[in-house]
């Protein structure tokens, strides 16, 4: 079984991220970029799969820029078989994303796609569950525990009211929750020898996938520095206040 | 709390900008790409502050513990350690050969930049381990080598360097421990060894399956002093696994670096193997002390770095005072308003900074005189390198302690208490100070030994050097320092030639020499900053400019102190101390 992992390269998470002065988005000249921490515990899944014998090759996969090889030389160097990257500098929505990872689940057929269940930059939490619609296959999102038991899968998820296990058919989309495990770290060795294993690169045109922006960013701006707070002499001034700002 | 973010952007513009293409132009390192580079950096770094740096302040309370004659390292360490050595870190920058990743020396030092930020006392097991590797590389039998080499390089086994003991510190021709003929096996004629070592860093411990030991000592008709002294390799577990007669027979209790373990070591009778040749075991361990001496360095580079992170962090919190001149009312302001903490924090950022490009820029050249393909270039990059070991080891262990010092200053009276961390880094700088040959002893090797090498050509290689970094804008004065420093070597060599002891005045000429490099390095960093991306560009520019401001007028006066006769400057009567 091929397995499908993607690997975004986003701001790393120590960053304290500034948003650009022109409110166009956030300012990533200069910066630390890293793979996305729910991406890295999809890739672990993916590896502890194979060397448990349960999935054949590892394969990560980016969308970005050319810069986004690093993030991939990561994933090779933590064990995955090979990388491709879709290299495209433009803005992608979650929609875009799905669709580029529908082209190449067509053109790889594999058994199981794992994604982080959101990456860090925008949170969005979505491209998982449209790649599973637009493939028309199972879904398990927010996993915490995965078993491979043939041509299905058990699932832990991880939801509101607590863990919630479903056992779903393969070739499926499971998206990866922070507790599903804990990314092992990079050996040296490894790094070195991640140098010689291949890195494919498509661009958007080459998989029939077109950027149609859904999606019109207003503005970006910095959450509003906390104001102070003040003390109150009573639970009926407390109450009161509290309606005053409109809060019950 | 995040411990310590390693300063990939920091170190990454320095191997690009100002070191990196002496490196590029090696054969073993042709391959080796910036995205490799890159990586390594940023896996080294994830591992030191996940794993590493969160050690260092419980590692500083629990301290380690000797129980009968096993010592146990503070709670974590173990496990840290196991990482870094499946990690494949302990063999970063030794040869392939040996098992290790074969990547320049230079990089040994980044990684020291950041273990000893990270956790200064956990740092120094792998950098004596690096060292044994070395001695037993470059002058072990070859049996010696296949059966204690491999292990080593991987941090399997772990290395230590047993030179002092009570009578013999700063002068090794006092030593006394003896080396008795014991037969011989398959790695070479045996030996029993007895006596006393101290201050033998990791000289028990339970991070490793076994401890090798590095053994200055005496066979029984070796001629006295220095010519006598012999090196030998003693494991803790013998071939066969039975026990070996070295105990640690003690732990110092020290005023910082309590995680690593300092043991007094008792060897009663233990068997070991020579290393090298009979009576050149104070030379063979020179090869390898150098490069342990510029690793010293690095650990206050490593320091100097965490007191300014540190300091940083908190001046932009902490809320003191209001902005402007007699203003009483309005909004409290971060300390960092106040342009006397800005002063200090310049004062650090440029202190880390400085140190690290000088550190790096001596060990890159390290790597050439290994591997370039031009012997006269081989040779220039040698001398710089015996010119500038004790000036790194003692300038930048000194610019650690001083910038622990001043990250203490920065807190006020918050720095003095326990829980906020920055009195740790003071402790832990000192020793740096001390071991390895004292800081004074390296102005003393500076002025007495590297002054006069090659014909007292050494010098000048710096100040070619210095010569070609741009004297732009704030460092228009640079041209006139250059003068004074060459001015003053000519005059303290030829006071040595005459025979005079100016041993004196070597502290200040020291000073005088680290800014004048630090200088020829900032000039350089002023000049490729816009490489950075802007805002970064402007802090390192406005950095090089606060150097250039406070440092040269101090590298003025420490050359016009050493310029004077030391016969003047009260230094000449014993009595008069």
């Amino acid at each position: 079984m091929k397995v499908l992992v993607g690997v975004k390269r986003v701001v790393d998470y120590n960053v304290r991220v500034q948003v650009k002065p022109d409110g166009s988005g956030v300012a990533t000249e200069g910066v630390k970029m890293s793979v996305n921490p729910f991406d890295e515990i999809a890739i672990e899944e993916a590896l502890r799969m194979k060397s448990a014998g349960k999935a054949d090759e590892v394969i990560a996969v980016s969308i970005g820029p050319q810069a986004a090889q690093e993030q991939l030389r990561t994933a090779l160097a933590m064990g995955a078989d090979r990388a491709i990257l879709v290299e495209t500098d433009q803005t992608l929505e979650p929609l875009t994303v799905a669709r580029v990872f529908k082209a190449l689940v067509d053109q790889e057929q594999p058994g199981l796609v794992i994604l982080g269940k959101q990456a860090i930059d925008d949170d969005a939490g979505q491209t998982p569950q449209m790649l599973a619609a637009l493939w028309d296959r199972p879904q398990a999102t927010f996993a915490s525990k995965v078993e491979i038991e043939g041509e299905s899968a058990k699932v832990t998820r991880e939801v509101d009211l607590g863990l919630e296990t479903i056992e779903i058919d393969l070739p499926a989309v499971i998206s990866a929750d922070l507790r599903l495990n804990e990314p092992r770290y990079v050996k040296l060795p490894d790094i070195m020898k991640a140098k010689k294993k291949p890195i494919g690169t498509h661009t958007l045109e080459e998989l029939g996938v077109e950027i149609a922006p859904a999606l019109k960013p207003v503005k970006t701006e910095a959450p509003q520095a906390r104001q102070g707070g003040h003390k109150v002499e009573s639970v009926s001034e407390l109450v009161a206040e509290l309606k005053n700002k409109g809060l019950i | 709390m995040i411990d310590y973010q390693a300063p990939l952007t920091d170190m990454q513009f320095v191997l690009e900008h100002l070191v990196g293409e002496r490196l590029a132009g090696l054969a073993p390192f042709a391959a080796l790409d910036r995205e490799t580079i890159g990586a390594v950096l940023q896996e080294a770094a994830r591992l030191v502050e996940a794993e590493i740096a969160p050690l260092n302040a419980a590692g500083d309370r629990q301290g380690c513990r000797l129980q009968e004659t096993a010592v146990q390292t503070p709670a974590g360490f173990p496990a840290a350690y196991q990482a870094f050595v499946d990690g494949g870190w302990q063999g970063l920058s030794l040869p392939e050969v040996d098992g290790g990743q074969g990547l320049p020396y230079l990089y040994s030092h980044v990684l020291m930049d950041m273990l000893a930020a990270a956790n200064s006392a956990f740092s120094l097991y792998p950098m004596l381990t690096q060292s044994a590797c070395e001695a037993l590389r470059l002058h072990g039998s070859e049996a010696l080598r296949d059966r204690y080499l491999a292990t080593l390089t991987s941090g399997r086994f772990a290395g230590t360097m047993c030179l002092t003991e009570p009578q013999a510190g700063s002068d090794l021709s006092l030593i006394r421990t003896r080396a008795e003929p014991d037969g011989a096996d398959a790695a070479g004629p045996a030996y029993r060894l007895t006596g006393t070592k101290i201050f033998i860093t990791g000289g028990e411990q339970d991070l490793s399956e076994n401890i090798v030991h590095m053994v200055l000592a005496r066979l029984p008709d070796a001629p006295a002093g220095v010519e006598g002294i012999s090196l030998f390799l003693v494991p803790k577990l013998l071939p066969d696994g039975e026990r070996n007669a070295v105990y640690c027979r003690g732990l110092e209790q020290k005023m910082g670096i309590h995680g690593a373990s300092t043991c007094v070591m008792g060897f009663e009778g233990a068997r070991g193997w020579l290393v090298g040749e009979a009576n050149r075991g104070l030379r063979h361990m020179f090869t390898m002390m150098n490069l342990a001496r510029l690793a010293v360095g690095s650990q206050g580079l490593g320091i100097a770095e965490a007191a300014a992170q540190r300091a940083l962090g908190y001046a932009r919190e902490r809320l003191q005072g209001r902005p402007g001149k007699g203003q009483r009312t309005g909004e409290t302001v971060p300390i960092v308003a106040h342009a006397e903490v800005r002063r200090m924090l310049l004062r650090l950022r440029t202190g880390a900074e400085g140190a690290r490009m000088l550190a790096y820029d001596v060990a890159a050249e390290v790597d050439v005189a290994r591997h370039h393909a031009d012997p006269a270039r081989r040779e220039q990059a040698a001398g710089y390198v015996e010119l500038m070991t004790p000036i790194c080891k003692a300038g930048l262990t000194d610019i650690g302690l001083a910038n622990a010092s001043l990250a203490v200053q920065v807190y006020g009276g918050h720095g003095y208490i326990r829980d906020n961390g920055v009195e740790q880094l003071l402790r832990d700088a000192k020793i740096n100070c001390l071991y390895e040959g004292t800081n004074g002893i390296q102005a003393i090797d500076l002025v007495a030994r590297k002054l006069r090498l090659a014909d007292g050509a050494l010098p000048e290689i710096l100040f070619r050097r210095v010569a070609k970094a741009p004297a732009e804008g704030a460092f228009a004065p640079l041209p006139a320092l250059l003068a004074q420093a060459r001015e003053v070597t000519a005059r303290l060599q030829a006071r040595l030639a005459a025979g005079e002891d100016v041993t004196g005045l070597a502290y200040p000429y020291l000073e005088g020499m680290l800014r004048l490099a630090l200088a020829g390095q900032w000039a350089r960093a002023q000049q490729a900053a816009p490489a950075l991306a802007p805002a970064q560009a402007a802090r390192k520019q406005a950095a090089a400019v606060f150097f250039a401001r406070t440092e040269l007028a101090r590298a003025r006066a420490e050359f016009e102190i050493a310029a004077q006769d030391p016969a003047e400057c009260a230094l000449a009567d014993p009595a008069l101390v």
